[in-house]
């Protein structure tokens, strides 16, 4: 087939992504016609719809294996997998944002249509086994979020956060992209299946370049997944960024680094897995440590979520360690669970914030089991599955990524991730401290008590129970997914 | 196995979370029904589970009322409940105590009434969840619930320190857990590599037949955990603060319940999945709850306040537990079982007793008392009656459980045995001591003069106590006989099941021997 010709008919395999497309290019419009809470509304409802529709379309896709615009771009179970994610998150990010960004004076056409390109460039990334797309998507997706970022205009804090993410954030596109370059320059081929095959008729192979390359791949998304040490950025970028998108952030940012991350290492670099794993041992363990032991003094609570985020990024990386194929799945449904417990913090994180200032202080959680208990209750909920406290999914999620772990006996990296969930422990305690044994300290701020932080924070404390308690459904999926590598 | 039609231990576990649910929409401000109602559901909850007792087969060697469903059946979890002559001794235990708490409580606790009986329902279900579960993650999970609600008892409405002892609750307990986990996962994944079998049910575990050095491993972590939950010695030290700052029932359940689940345990977990290790962990543990013993009686011969006296005095009564289950003869496994259930009861009532005098007083400092007895002679009745149970006074029940654990300690070690029976002599001296100090002599506080004795609340709930108290004492072959079965079992189990292994052993240093001589028959 000659290589310039793209059948039509190719194009219904990426709806979704064109619906996103479509409607964000809508929203754009709106947003250039009309301003004002009325515009900031209807491009909210909107974006919600769209993104419905979207995932009606990917759901449609699943169970379907192929190839499409000449290997570039593959729809496959476990990029199906990964799109629904992103499109859960950006469903209850839109929810939340829809009072959120209203209460902020950020809502408006541009935000929802910002949201739903980061949401492709995740897709774009998660969906590829060439290293061109997966680049651009990655592109597609940060660019979007620097300008998030950067939203709160009037706000320095979120300014610098826009501007730190943004010059960060390029060097560690430039590492990413030149790891790509040194591995093409190594073996000529930049399609990650394709490099598997290579290295499997070219055993044993080894050249200085590809290692150097392969190191920079390792820098790239270490610093998109917020792995210790390249994870300065994230306390600051997470802390001055406006709320919702500290949750965008968090969850979906990170879920799609790990999907494009373990996509190209477990397709491609399995042969080398000794080389590679003894560095990514030393981060992991560093990720965990550093992230829970500075989470431990924080005062803020939207940092502490921060760095509790990096720690969990070190929980996914000790399965990730083990390069174990088949039980890839405990990363898929750890990041499934990690994204809803954190939506679901940052939802009360947000109700809790003052209009204008993105900072949330330990203190003003105080008291808060007395003056709003469902509040409170939904919180200690999030908390305790961030804590990996039974029967809440995150137990579900670190008893299986541990147990991925002690399966390829790395049993003192289980150790380690046990105790440093048990040092985890500790702070998420503390704020569920706050919020039932102390008296409320000072004048208790107003809370923003509106339907839609409500029916966000139910559907993720329904995630999380349903994913604990009967984890097997999600299992199935998720193992379903990641058949793509056996 | 007896097969029921009715799953009574499903119904034991849930039934208490079910009223839980119920109570979080009764309005907060009728705090009158939500005593009676939760005083109902725990009277339910012990009616429905007093049948247990007398359908129990005294004569079965299996679990009995099992219930199995799969839950996970790819991943070799099954929802597993069952129970055999311990446990059902201890849920006994549990929802009598959980009655009892529900009664102590009806005018302790005057804030946050509703939070507080929602907190004491989900706790019931935990602990009779972790008493019936059979498969290691189901208990697992159900070991890590108790934590949350006696963390928010303590936490909540607990003394002034409470939040430090509940946050240090909190993370030794987490701490020692989460090394049992990796210990669990390391096991499941060593049974399948050995038979192919995925499976996390003890009683297909206790077959795994597991090479020494992982054995030791894996019984440390499991120990830990266990042990820092009984607590044994060096591992005590939340103890004396979780129970000083608790509320009343929060001691009472917490001395009399919870602290049995870490010697549980041992006699369900840690021992028989791992006996080879267990045994050659005897001289430790046995010298760790010797230590436990005397420096428990030491310190709480020195104590000024009566609730840190008294928990200093758990970690006493549990090192006669650890040593009688260390013994392994059936003296001291059945002396040790037994006495996990006096503790519950004695030390149950004796924080029950200073959770009365300090809601007149409002202090439970040693000093602040003397000459109680005069104002208030019921009460001194009582106190002393449950003062004798727990130093072992021939006649109650602490008597029977003491000596047979002293009997089987002396049988398998005299040095032990010698140096445990100086703790009775301790034990005599510092309860007395603290009784002599509170009741007797005159009263030399204007406020102690005029003290209430007990209301019939009050006598109703430490009449049940020491009912139970002379009971045990008199006739503790009602109780003997339901685990004798089991405990038999039990030891015979571990005993074949550890020469097994010391064959083993030899056989894996035999050839090495042989091999080394043929080395040096060559040089020569």
């Amino acid at each position: 087939m000659d290589a310039s010709i793209i059948p039509a008919c190719e194009f219904r395999w990426i709806m979704p992504e064109i619906m996103l497309t479509g409607w964000a290019l809508l929203l754009l419009i709106i947003g250039g016609l009309t301003k004002g809470p009325v515009a900031s509304k209807i491009s909210g409802v909107l974006c919600v719809v769209g993104s419905i529709f979207a995932l009606f379309f990917t759901l449609n896709l699943w169970g379907t294996n192929l190839d499409v615009f000449n290997q570039l771009y593959s729809i496959d179970s476990y990029g199906t997998f990964f799109k629904v994610l992103f499109l859960c998150i950006l469903i209850l990010v839109s929810i939340v944002s829809l009072r959120y960004a209203d209460r902020e004076g950020i809502g408006s056409g541009e935000y929802y249509a910002l949201l739903m390109f980061g949401v492709l460039g995740m897709m774009v990334m998660t969906s590829s086994h060439h290293f061109i797309t997966i680049f651009i998507g990655l592109e597609v997706m940060s660019l979007s979020i620097y300008v998030l970022c950067g939203l709160l205009r009037g706000n320095a804090t979120s300014v610098e956060a826009s501007l730190k993410y943004f010059l960060l954030g390029a060097f560690a596109t430039a590492f990413l992209l030149y790891g790509m370059a040194m591995i093409y320059g190594s073996t000529g081929i930049l399609d990650v299946v394709e490099l598997k095959k290579y290295f499997l008729l070219k055993q044993p192979f080894s050249a200085t370049m590809f290692v150097i390359g392969l190191g920079f791949l390792i820098v790239g998304f270490g610093f998109k997944i917020a792995s210790v040490p390249f994870h300065m950025w994230t306390p600051d970028v997470y802390q001055g960024a406006p709320t919702s998108i500290t949750a965008y952030m968090a969850t979906g940012v990170k879920a799609a680094a790990f999907g494009a991350l373990i996509r190209v290492f477990f397709t491609a670099f399995i042969p080398f897995q000794f080389g590679w794993s003894e560095i990514i041992w030393v981060l992991a363990v560093l990720t965990m440590c550093v992230g829970n032991i500075t989470a431990l003094v924080q005062q803020d609570v939207k940092r502490m979520l921060a760095y509790s985020s990096i720690a969990h990024a070190g929980y996914i990386l000790v399965a990730f360690i083990t390069a174990d194929r088949a039980l890839a799945s405990s990363m898929l449904y750890y990041l499934m669970a990690y994204s809803f417990m954190n939506i679901g913090a940052f939802t009360v994180v947000i109700a809790l914030e003052k209009k204008g200032d993105n900072n949330s202080d330990i203190d003003s959680f105080a008291g808060l089991g007395v003056r709003h208990p469902f509040y409170a209750l939904c919180m200690s909920i999030f908390l305790l599955s961030l804590a990996g406290v039974p029967p809440l999914a995150g137990f579900m999620g670190k008893f299986y990524v541990f147990s991925t772990a002690v399966k390829a006996q790395y049993y003192w990296l289980a150790v380690i991730g046990f105790l440093n969930s048990a040092v985890a422990a500790y702070y998420y305690l503390r704020v569920m401290m706050y919020m039932y044994f102390k008296e409320t300290i000072g004048e208790p701020g107003t809370i923003d008590k509106a339907p839609q932080y409500g029916l966000v924070m139910v559907i993720c404390i329904w995630a999380l129970l349903h994913m604990g308690i009967f984890p097997k459904t999600f299992l199935t999926i998720a193992q379903k997914a990641v058949g793509i590598f056996s | 196995m007896t097969v029921m039609s009715v799953p009574i231990l499903s119904f034991l576990i849930y039934f208490p979370l079910l009223g839980a649910v119920i109570l979080l929409f009764a309005n907060r401000r009728n705090s009158l029904f939500i005593k009676v109602f939760t005083l109902v559901i725990s009277l339910v909850e012990l009616a429905a589970s007093i049948p247990l007792f007398f359908k129990f087969d005294d004569a079965a060697k299996t679990m009995q009322f099992v219930e199995k469903a799969d839950w996970f059946p790819e991943w070799g979890i099954s929802y597993l409940l069952g129970i055999d002559g311990i446990s059902l001794l201890l849920v006994l235990l549990t929802t009598f105590l959980t009655v009892i708490c529900v009664l102590c409580s009806w005018k302790a606790i005057e804030e946050r009434v509703k939070e507080y009986y929602i907190t004491f329902l989900f706790l019931e279900t935990a602990m009779i969840g972790t008493l019936c579960a059979l498969d290691l993650v189901l208990f697992y999970v159900f070991w890590e619930l108790m934590l949350i609600p006696m963390y928010l008892l303590i936490g909540v409405w607990g003394g002034p320190r409470r939040i430090y002892a509940a946050i240090k609750f909190f993370l030794f307990t987490m701490a020692g857990s989460v090394l049992m986990l990796v210990a669990i996962l390391t096991l499941y994944f060593y049974y399948y590599n050995a038979t192919g079998i995925y499976t996390f049910s003890v009683l297909e575990l206790y077959k795994a037949s597991i090479p020494i050095v992982k054995q030791y491993w894996l019984f440390g972590a499991f120990a830990l955990s266990f042990a820092i939950k009984v607590p044994m010695f060096p591992v005590h030290t939340w103890l004396p603060d979780a129970h000083t700052e608790a509320p009343t029932a929060g001691s009472v359940i917490l001395a009399g319940v919870l602290l049995k689940m870490g010697t549980y345990g041992f006699i369900r977990f840690a021992i028989p999945l791992f006996p080879a290790a267990a045994i050659d962990a005897v001289p430790l543990m046995s010298v760790l709850a010797v230590i436990g013993i005397i420096y428990g009686a030491i310190v709480s011969m020195m104590q000024p306040d009566l609730k840190r006296l008294i928990a200093f005095s758990s970690v006493s009564h549990l090192g006669y537990v650890m040593l009688g289950i260390f013994a392994f003869n059936m003296q001291g496994v059945q002396g040790g079982i037994y006495q996990m259930l006096n503790h519950g009861i004695s030390t149950g009532g004796l924080f029950l007793i200073v959770g009365m005098i300090y809601e007149r007083r409002h202090t439970r400092m040693i000093s602040d008392f003397g000459g109680i007895a005069k104002v208030m002679p019921i009460f001194a009745v009582f106190f002393m009656i449950i003062t004798l149970s727990s130093i072992a006074l021939p006649g109650t029940n602490g008597f029977v459980g003491e000596f047979l654990i002293l009997l089987g300690a002396f049988k398998s070690n005299v040095v032990y045995g010698t140096l445990a029976t100086t703790g009775v002599i301790l034990g005599a001296v510092y309860m007395l001591w603290m009784f002599q100090r509170v009741m007797f002599g005159v009263v030399t506080r204007e406020e102690n003069k005029n003290l209430k004795d007990l209301g019939g609340r009050e006598i109703l709930i430490l009449v049940s106590m020491v009912f139970f108290i002379v009971l045990m004492g008199v006739y503790p072959k009602m109780f003997f006989k339901k685990m004798d079965t089991t405990v038999v079992e039990y030891l015979a189990f571990v005993k074949s099941k550890s020469a097994q292994y010391r064959v083993l052993e030899q056989n894996t240093v035999a050839p090495r021997v042989a091999r080394e001589d043929a080395n040096t028959n060559l040089t020569r």
